[in-house]
């Protein structure tokens, strides 16, 4: 425990504050890092150059950009809930951190049932995503939300089929307990790397990545943007600071998904505890509170730039197949995974 | 590894000959009589057919028949020489007189002669025996109206579109003859030949040859002066 | 591999079927979407009207005209040698291949023939405009299934062909080189070996559009059995180029007409491909590529010395008489139907551009299938507006 005591609204300051930050650094370091370099690397150009050394500063400069840009409307639109939108969608990002714990006292919350509520408000942003189609008055953003609703409610299915194995595995639903499981356990009696369950769940992990992969609308799950066919779907009207919501909710989404895909299979914030001679939560240090962050944020590029790398490598999948895969393949596969994960929990 | 394609392996084919092309039109007269109204065979390069406009449709079906599945395009000529000259003349200058019989030139037909002002044409091709073949067929100046190719090459569809907005040419069958270019309430047939190309009537084209004086040989070059 | 396509299609027009009855069931309501005239998919400003059930396509209605230029109005008012700057810019991409069949046309009703060195350079240039211009399309084709990647590889590499064209005729787009009885120049020096090295890259080019693409399980499952075009149907509109091959149509303007070009020297290949749907349209593209790459390498070898120009009088007369020439352009088949009455300028030139056709058939090809299939199909029909519009 740390040894401070702070006023609440001291806390609760702390806490809006590291909100902030835990969702706009992982989303401006994806931008910059994927976005920008890993892009054009892979795309045989150079990126961004100038705005700061490497083009550091670019996303400075897109944000300011963004801001100076008129808010345009269209004129049929519904106007309270075009505005709304976006922040509905932001919201649920914000929301979804909540849970996340950086380290052993380094959270904002610390919920019984975290990752269920974590699966929970995720779908919040389906409904801000389809609110923004629908008030567009487009009928591309109609299609794009109308895309973007069946999409996620299907995907959230494998997800949540997925965090199940988890569940079993580590006995709880408490995501720091989850990670104090998988650092504190021991594969077949070794402990030299803990029990990450992304070796032990490897079928949910997989599944796991490939739902969130279609839960963030990346490629090649992004047919509610598609631009080329969708001219960006529900993003065809926006504009102006509210893209940029739509924007900066996209990627701080990417990041906190894989924080908590780092959480629920990597590990989290944690080592293997055998390292530091640690048995359980309660022994570890608190300079975990410092370093945790640290090894959570690498776990997330991690995951983040398989996310990115997939995206910027596949064409994107037709609306039928996407549902079909779904379905007949990730369901069904998880559903095996969480019927054999529980017969061996039984057994062993 | 799979391969992601069969292909079809053939010998290069001969190229069309001449006697081929002879066959093709005997087969069209036998097929539509007196229809076929001229017939001009280059040697070793092209065939045009010439047939009476009422049997249009018909020649198309009695092609296709033969082998000629592939539709290249249909359009029409207006043979009437354009009144406004190639736009080359000084618009300053007196005009011709206009109403003088001397001064309005007579109509030149192609290849395959005509007797009308507007003749459509059409090209098809036969892709197995590497041949084509284009057809002509006066419109007749009352109506101005042909049977449509569509039920016998459904690509005639905007050919033929096409040649309405642009001739004025009607067919007779033909299930939407919309304009495809031009806005819906345009007037006129542009490429009519009296139809004005307005920009070369306000300003005409400063010449013909584009003989430009070469560096060093005219004295009226910009180079000159500035020197 | 037939088995797979088949149950494919099968499996398609089953899941079509089913919809429909669903829809019959619920009177569910249209709706009517304009794909364009400004669309990203369109690359132009083709507009395509789409009637909507769900994301079905009920029918479909290609709008074309917003770019129209009149260039059949435009060249009776020009002289011959100006007519090419006005074709250059039918199929912007494919440039210098536009000029040929006109150039040919006039050449025929003169007839003159340009000396062989000419004949062998335009012959390069006409491949390496393929080669720019189906380059693009494969990067493009990935664009717009949502793959972001191919489109900057395709760039690159299009730009050493580019330059190569720049160096020879001294502009990138619009080269405007081809001259009656010839060409305007002769090749600068060192152009060859330069020409053999960027032959070389787009060979690997194609090697990584292979890999990239087309051997991706994605673009498989989107282009594999979607708008599939029947051989029949294909000719009946007119498909010319890849578009009629990859419904097997074996049907090559360079190789089964005579005309004054240098193919006939080269061994090369015509591909085709049985299956008639995006991806087969889209496969013969890429080995098109390929083959233009072997033509050149074995015309540069070929290169005759001599003149560039043949003896043609300052001012150009082109005697009566009429000619129809079209050459296999990278888009399909354009042709020129030259009427000349013995003047400086056409009486009449027909412009037969391949994408008019080409496009034609979307009214057919698009009935019932999805949005996202729309899409594919117009990547893989391959269109240019100026192509269409003229």
């Amino acid at each position: 425990m740390i040894a401070v005591d702070l006023p609440y609204w001291a806390q609760s300051l702390l806490r809006v504050l590291g909100g902030t930050v835990a969702v706009l650094l992982p989303a401006g370091t994806i931008v910059y890092l994927f976005l920008f370099k890993m892009m054009s690397f892979m795309q045989s150009r150079l990126g961004p150059m100038e705005a700061g050394p490497y083009g550091s500063m670019q996303l400075f400069a897109e944000v300011g950009k963004w801001l100076q840009k008129e808010d345009i409307q269209p004129e049929n639109a519904d106007k309270r809930v075009f505005k709304i939108a976006p922040l509905v969608v932001l919201v649920s990002t914000f929301l979804l951190v909540a849970v996340v714990p950086f380290g052993p006292d380094a959270y904002f919350t610390d919920f019984e049932a975290g990752i269920f509520y974590a699966l929970a408000v995720s779908s919040v942003s389906v409904l801000g995503i389809l609110i923004a189609g629908w008030s567009s008055a487009n009928k591309y953003s109609l299609l794009g939300g109308l895309r973007a609703a069946g999409q996620l409610i299907a995907y959230e299915l494998p997800m949540v089929l997925a965090v199940i194995g988890v569940v079993i595995q580590a006995g709880t639903m408490n995501l720091n307990q989850i990670v104090a499981a998988q650092n504190a356990g021991s594969m077949f009696g070794w402990d030299g790397l803990g029990n990450p369950y992304v070796l032990t769940q490897f079928v949910g992990f997989v599944v796991f990545m490939i739902a969130i992969q279609a839960e963030l609308t990346q490629a090649p799950f992004d047919m509610p943007i598609a631009e080329s066919e969708l001219v960006s779907g529900y993003m065809t009207e926006y504009s102006g600071f509210r893209f940029l919501i739509f924007f900066i909710a996209e990627f701080a989404t990417v990041g906190v998904f894989t924080l908590i895909a780092s959480v629920l299979f990597l590990g989290g914030w944690g080592v293997p505890f055998a390292w530091f001679g640690w048995e359980s939560l309660g022994d570890v240090d608190n300079w975990m509170n410092v370093v945790g962050p640290l090894v959570m944020i690498t776990k997330m590029l991690a995951l983040s730039g398989i996310v990115m790398w997939v995206r910027f490598s596949y064409p994107r999948l037709r609306e039928d197949q996407l549902q079909r895969f779904a379905w007949k393949v990730l369901i069904p596969v998880s559903v095996v995974n969480i019927m054999v994960t529980a017969i061996l929990k039984v057994a062993f | 590894m799979v391969p992601l394609s069969d292909t079809t392996e053939t010998e290069t084919p001969a190229l069309a000959s001449d006697t081929l092309r002879e066959g093709i039109v005997d087969r069209l007269r036998t097929t539509l009589g007196d229809a076929v109204v001229e017939v001009h065979l280059e040697p070793n390069v092209d065939l045009w057919v010439r047939v009476r406009h009422d049997a249009w449709r018909e020649t198309g079906l009695a092609l296709r028949d033969q082998g000629f599945h592939y539709f290249c395009f249909l359009s029409a000529i207006d043979w009437q020489p354009s009144p406004f000259g190639r736009g080359e003349d000084d618009p300053s200058a007196p005009a011709p007189e206009p109403d003088d019989p001397a001064a309005e030139p007579e109509m030149r037909h192609g290849v395959t002669g005509g007797d009308t002002r507007f003749q459509v044409f059409a090209r098809v091709t036969d892709v197995q025996r590497h041949v084509g073949i284009t057809i002509k067929a006066d419109v007749p100046d009352d109506s101005s109206v042909v049977d449509s190719w569509v039920t016998v090459y459904a690509g005639a569809n905007w050919h033929e579109r096409e040649t309405h907005e642009m001739f004025g040419i009607g067919f007779a069958g033909h299930p939407d003859l919309r304009n495809i270019y031009l806005p819906t309430d345009f007037e006129g047939h542009p490429l009519r030949k009296d139809f004005p190309l307005l920009a070369r009537i306000v300003k005409p084209w400063p010449g013909i040859a584009d003989v430009e004086p070469l560096p060093g040989e005219g004295d009226e070059g910009d180079g000159g002066a500035s020197e | 591999m037939t088995d797979l396509i088949d149950r494919q299609k099968l499996g398609y027009i089953a899941a079509q079927a089913a919809d429909a009855r669903l829809n019959v069931e619920l009177e569910t309501e249209g709706m009517t979407l304009n794909i364009g005239p400004q669309h990203p998919a369109t690359h132009g400003t083709l507009r395509i009207i789409v009637r909507l059930d769900g994301e079905q396509v009920v029918w479909a209605d290609p709008s074309a005209g917003y770019m129209h230029r009149g260039y059949e109005k435009l060249t009776e008012v020009r002289t011959y040698p100006q007519v090419t700057t006005l074709i250059n810019r039918i199929d912007w991409l494919g440039s210098f291949a536009n000029e040929v069949p006109f150039i040919l046309a006039a050449e025929r009703l003169m007839g003159i023939e340009a000396p062989p060195r000419a004949q062998v350079i335009r012959t390069i240039l006409f491949e390496l405009s393929r080669i720019s211009n189906v380059g693009l399309f494969l990067g493009d084709l990935g664009v717009q299934l949502g793959a972001v990647t191919p489109v900057f590889l395709a760039f690159r590499d299009r730009e050493y062909v580019l330059n190569l064209i720049e160096g020879a005729t001294g502009g990138r787009f619009h080269p405007n080189f081809d001259r009656i009885g010839g060409l305007k120049d002769d090749l600068p020096s060192g152009w060859v070996d330069e020409t053999r090295q960027v032959m070389k890259k787009l060979r690997g080019f194609c090697d990584e559009m292979e890999d990239l693409l087309f051997g991706n399980k994605v673009f498989q499952d989107r282009t594999r059995g979607i708008g599939v075009i029947p051989a029949g149907v294909a000719q009946q509109y007119g498909l010319s180029g890849a578009n009629l091959r990859a419904s097997g149509v074996d049907w090559d303007l360079r190789r089964d007409q005579a005309l004054p070009l240098a193919y006939d020297q080269v061994d090369w290949k015509v591909w085709t491909h049985p299956d008639g749907d995006s991806f087969a349209r889209c496969w013969v593209r890429l080995q098109e590529v390929r083959e233009s790459t072997k033509i050149v390498d074995q015309l540069l070898d070929l290169l005759p010395s001599g003149p560039v120009m043949a003896k043609v009088p300052r001012i150009i007369k082109v005697p009566e008489g009429e000619a129809f020439v079209s050459t296999e352009n990278p888009l399909g088949e354009m042709g020129y139907y030259v009427v000349s009455q013995g003047e400086l300028g056409p009486f009449r030139v027909r412009i037969r551009t391949a994408s008019f056709n080409n496009i034609s058939i979307v009214p057919w090809v698009l009935r019932g299938v999805y949005v996202p299939d729309v899409i594919t199909i117009l990547a893989s029909l391959y269109f240019i507006l100026g192509d269409i519009d003229k």
